[in-house]
């Protein structure tokens, strides 16, 4: 059982580490500084650590490094950016989706995966595709209007900003 | 409770505003979006160590060998600590700026157990090491022995003769009697006493990001400390502990994670304070899950008592409520948890006569503290299941026995605090039950249930903890601004509501504001992100000095203007005579000008908190907070009578916040406090047997997923009455308050027995079924 030179092309940087074989996908990737993949519980229980290998989103803590050796990752810093952030992470922004933001790389990587293989998902099939994803703070329902706002503009059904059902107003609701 | 049409809500005129109560985009929301916000785990120094800490594994033992000096030997070890390197170290649970104190001396948790250990998990000794793995190995390599002592399990036992003392004289961690008017009149009067009694088990905050932080030894010899925190303010206490002047400790707050209390308490922060100065060298230390769950704080499991005299009417004539709480190992924030369970024990109800009494005992389990509600969800539970069960024996109406109590502005607390803002419990509670819409049918395979809770909880902290907020406010030469404000941001969106209010009163879009918050050195002291204070406290600091900029530029351009100050206003970076709006000036041209006139465009201003005096010893009456805010949840569940499962089919919140500056946000607290509290009524308690952890991890621990509740029907009213900037009330912790107990309600009803305990699992329910 011995270190061995991983290949990762991480974000589309080629990353060559010496890694020992008990060394998590998760721990190489915020070891090489991709931090925006969270480390919520190491045991694939909360999905913060979702990430594109191979175009597949996995839960990068139950993959060994070396088993992804000359894979291709994809983090969600890697979907988009400040200056040019991809459609779902505008519409998580948008639609009130994020409150304390630790369960949001994992849940834009599984809204991606859920929306490459079905771009008009009913409110059930979202729900079903980030069942792997816990969040603590929103109770989901957010979540679902911005995966669902993020279809919309996909597909050129939805320009408008925020998704409906907010009740509010001043006095009388 | 079918059928139930809103109750009309009283006129109210809130201006409309250009900022204030818009759902615009948080200021936070697109760095977390595209993962560029950095949390306390993602941060990394040169030369940096990384540490682990050696934990108990006995809940009650007296440690007879503690031996390091093998794993002190092992390469790339630098350093290990023990109880012996920081004797007298406390983790104080004083809070900043706290004049009084009901914590037992002499209780307080060492910052490392020295002689006996009191829980499982259990701080013992600390290792740095150059890589993780190798703190990791040095661990194992540590060498303890100890010797069982007897232990204490339940709260009961502990107040029984005989038991084991956690800590000399007794085992009594606090204790409070509220005497209200006459109660055996009361109860004389009643026609009939209704007596419950409900349990409440521990539960895990289960925030996503596990406690961490990074710590290092500056220039100056400042221990800096970059933690994800409610309170930088900690840093007295991180002093104190190490024995360094106050202004020789740095707390650089981040972005947090999730909070929910948790985060409170101090947690890293003296473990690596002490290992950086040890070793000179930057330290890091991040929880693992299963660290989380055995080492920091849970919410406190209570019995609550209620013994309720009552009017054939549903009117309470007089009320005794026992509140018993477990404390956990060691003493925590539970007294202050016992007095908000204990002034919020009669609910939002109008009852003259009534006895309160109260007491917290320790047990050799996981401490209890700070979660979301402190001890106000627990209260609720009690009150509002008593409310059904008055209901019950009378056979009336459950909306009715509460319209027969409600209490109203100038109304008194249990503690005889008069409530100043408006009470809409029933504008809450006739909306949450209308939104429920018809009733589900019921099948042979499903009875179904509906329950309702009206809750009041307070915000702002108690107030003779003499609370206070800073703020600076600031405009650039060019009409940007800036915010200072040492306020953490624990995901609520705690920085958006000031910046948001910050635009509004200075005229310019919310994208024209930077905040710096969340360092105690340089960031003005706006205490703690805790007691749903900060938009309260905060929100009022940064409106006292956005005004007072606002003040000197309005001040600038009524004189270029030629008109007086009253007829100008501010927008879109612009001042403009109100009356001919084609008369502008740039905020930038403006601020030029001010700062060639010498005229200051910044302020730093200090927001006071009402201070009172304590309660009075004898009677426990007295002010504690500075408002409540009240609300409602409605739920309707059908019971699968083969499984046991429940379902939520419908659920509906409904709390006025005075003002919501940001809706958006208003009802993200909502939503997930509501759903907080489904998991707390449904499936969450954090189990341990004789002192050991059987739910270790989320493999055990389940939280709700987005495929186990729908979404909830969130509903906002704004009375404007509140004390908060804008008449806003706080609902971070209220939101949470009525969900469980609304559950809790519907599962009776649907059963049409009642489970004295949470939660209600589907052993519990097969069993209330006689189906076990």
């Amino acid at each position: 059982m011995s270190s061995r030179i991983v290949r990762l092309t991480i974000n589309g940087r080629l990353h060559e580490a010496s890694l020992p074989p008990n060394t998590t996908l998760l721990t190489a990737l915020r070891d090489l500084g991709y931090t925006d993949v969270k480390n919520g519980c190491e045991i694939g229980e909360c999905g913060a650590c979702a990430v594109f290998l191979n175009g597949e989103a996995v839960n990068s803590c139950m993959v060994l490094a070396q088993q992804a050796d000359g894979a291709e990752i994809v983090t969600n810093a890697g979907l988009g950016t400040m200056k040019d952030p991809h459609p779902i992470q505008e519409a998580f922004a948008d639609a009130g989706a994020i409150q304390c933001g630790f369960c949001t790389p994992g849940m834009v990587v599984s809204t991606k995966a859920l929306l490459d293989r079905n771009p008009d998902p009913t409110e059930a099939e979202i729900r079903e595709a980030l069942s792997g994803n816990l969040c603590r703070c929103t109770g989901y329902g957010q979540i679902v209007s911005a995966v669902r706002l993020a279809a919309d503009r996909l597909t050129g059904k939805r320009q408008g900003v925020l998704p409906d059902g907010d009740e509010t107003g001043g006095g009388e609701a | 409770m079918d059928n139930v049409q809103p109750k009309p809500l009283p006129e109210v005129n809130l201006p409309e505003l250009r900022q204030v109560g818009k759902p615009l985009r948080r200021v936070d929301a697109l760095g977390k979006a595209v993962g560029a916000t950095v949390y306390a785990a993602d941060f990394t120094m040169p030369n940096m160590l990384h540490a682990k800490v050696l934990r108990s594994t006995r809940p009650s033992a007296r440690i007879t060998r503690l031996d390091v000096s093998r794993a002190r030997e092992l390469p790339g070890v630098a350093c290990i600590l023990t109880g012996e390197d920081a004797k007298g170290a406390k983790l104080n649970t004083d809070l900043p700026g706290q004049t009084g104190r009901e914590t037992r001396a002499g209780s307080d948790a060492p910052v490392l157990a020295l002689d006996v250990v009191r829980y499982v998990g259990e701080p013992i000794a600390l290792v740095a090491a150059e890589t993780v793995e190798l703190a990791e190995q040095a661990l194992t390599l540590i060498e303890i022995e100890y010797e069982d002592l007897p232990g204490v399990f339940t709260p009961e036992k502990a107040m029984k003769p005989g038991a084991p003392i956690l800590f000399e004289p007794d085992n009594v961690v606090s204790r409070y009697a509220i005497r209200k008017g006459d109660f055996e009149k009361g109860m004389a009067n009643a026609d009939l006493v209704v007596e419950s009694t409900f349990k409440m088990p521990f539960v895990e905050h289960a925030y996503l990001e596990p406690d961490g932080g990074v710590a290092w030894v500056d220039e100056q010899g400042v221990i800096n400390i970059r933690v994800c925190t409610q309170v930088i303010e900690h840093f007295r206490s991180i002093a104190r502990a190490l024995g360094v002047p106050q202004n020789r400790i740095r707390v650089r707050g981040t972005m947090v994670g999730g909070g929910f209390g948790s985060k409170e308490d101090i947690t890293v922060e003296i473990f690596l304070a002490f290992l950086a100065r040890e070793t000179g060298r930057p330290v890091k230390l991040v929880y693992t899950r299963e660290e989380q769950f055995a080492s920091t704080a849970k919410r406190h499991p209570f019995t609550v008592t209620h013994k309720t005299g009552v009017k054939k009417d549903g009117r309470i004539t007089a009320s005794q409520v026992k509140l018993l709480a477990d404390s956990g190992a060691y003493p925590y924030l539970t007294p202050y948890v016992l007095l908000y369970a204990t002034g919020m024990a009669a609910g939002p109800y109008k009852i003259d006569n009534i006895h309160v009494d109260s007491v917290a005992a320790p047990t050799n389990q996981t401490f209890t503290s700070a979660f979301r509600g402190f001890g106000g969800p627990q209260a609720a539970l009690g009150y509002e299941q008593q409310m059904d069960e008055i209901a019950k024996a009378l056979d009336l109406d459950p909306l009715a026995v509460r319209r027969a109590n409600y209490m109203q502005t100038g109304d008194t607390t249990c503690t005889g605090q008069e409530v100043t803002s408006a009470v809409w419990s029933e504008e809450c509670a006739t909306r949450v039950l209308h939104a429920l819409g018809e009733r589900t049918a019921e099948t042979p395979m499903k009875k179904i249930g509906r329950g309702l809770a009206n809750t009041f909880q307070s915000y702002g902290r108690i107030t003779w903890f003499h609370d206070t907020s800073r703020a600076w406010v600031g405009v650039e030469q060019d009409g940007t601004v800036v915010l200072r404000c040492g306020v953490p941001d624990i995901g609520a969106g705690q920085s958006n509501s000031i910046c948001q209010i910050t635009a509004e009163i200075l005229g310019v879009p919310l994208e024209q504001v930077t905040i710096y918050a969340t360092d105690s050195a340089v960031t003005p002291l706006a205490g703690t992100s805790t007691a749903t204070r900060q938009l309260y406290m905060s929100g009022n600091a940064v409106t006292l000095a956005a005004n007072k900029v606002r003040e000197n530029l309005i001040l600038m351009a009524a004189g270029e203007f030629g008109v007086a100050p009253e007829e100008v206003d501010l927008a879109d970076s612009c001042a403009f005579v109100v009356k001919d709006e084609t008369r502008s000036l740039e905020l930038a041209v403006l601020a030029r000008k001010c700062a060639a006139a010498g005229l200051s465009l910044s302020h730093l201003a200090q927001f006071n908190a009402p201070f009172t005096d304590g309660l009075d010893p004898e009677t426990g009456q007295g002010d504690i907070w500075p408002d409540f805010t009240f609300g409602a949840v409605a739920v309707e569940v059908a019971v699968d009578v083969e499984t046991g499962q429940i379902e939520i089919l419908k659920c509906a919140a409904c709390h006025d916040v005075g003002r919501a500056i940001n809706p958006a946000a208003v009802h993200g607290q909502i939503a997930g406090g509501t759903h907080q509290g489904l998991g707390y009524a449904l499936m969450e308690e954090f189990v341990l047997e004789e002192g050991f952890i059987k739910t270790p991890s989320f493999a055990e621990y389940l939280i709700p997923t987005s495929v186990d509740f729908p979404s909830t029907d969130v509903i906002i009213l704004e009375s404007g009455t509140g004390v908060g900037p804008f008449g806003a009330k706080g609902i971070g912790e209220p939101a949470l308050t009525p969900a469980a107990p609304a559950v809790a309600n519907a599962v009776a009803d649907a059963l049409g027995v009642r489970i004295p305990s949470l939660p209600f699992t589907p052993k519990k329910i097969l069993e209330a079924l006689g189906k076990a």
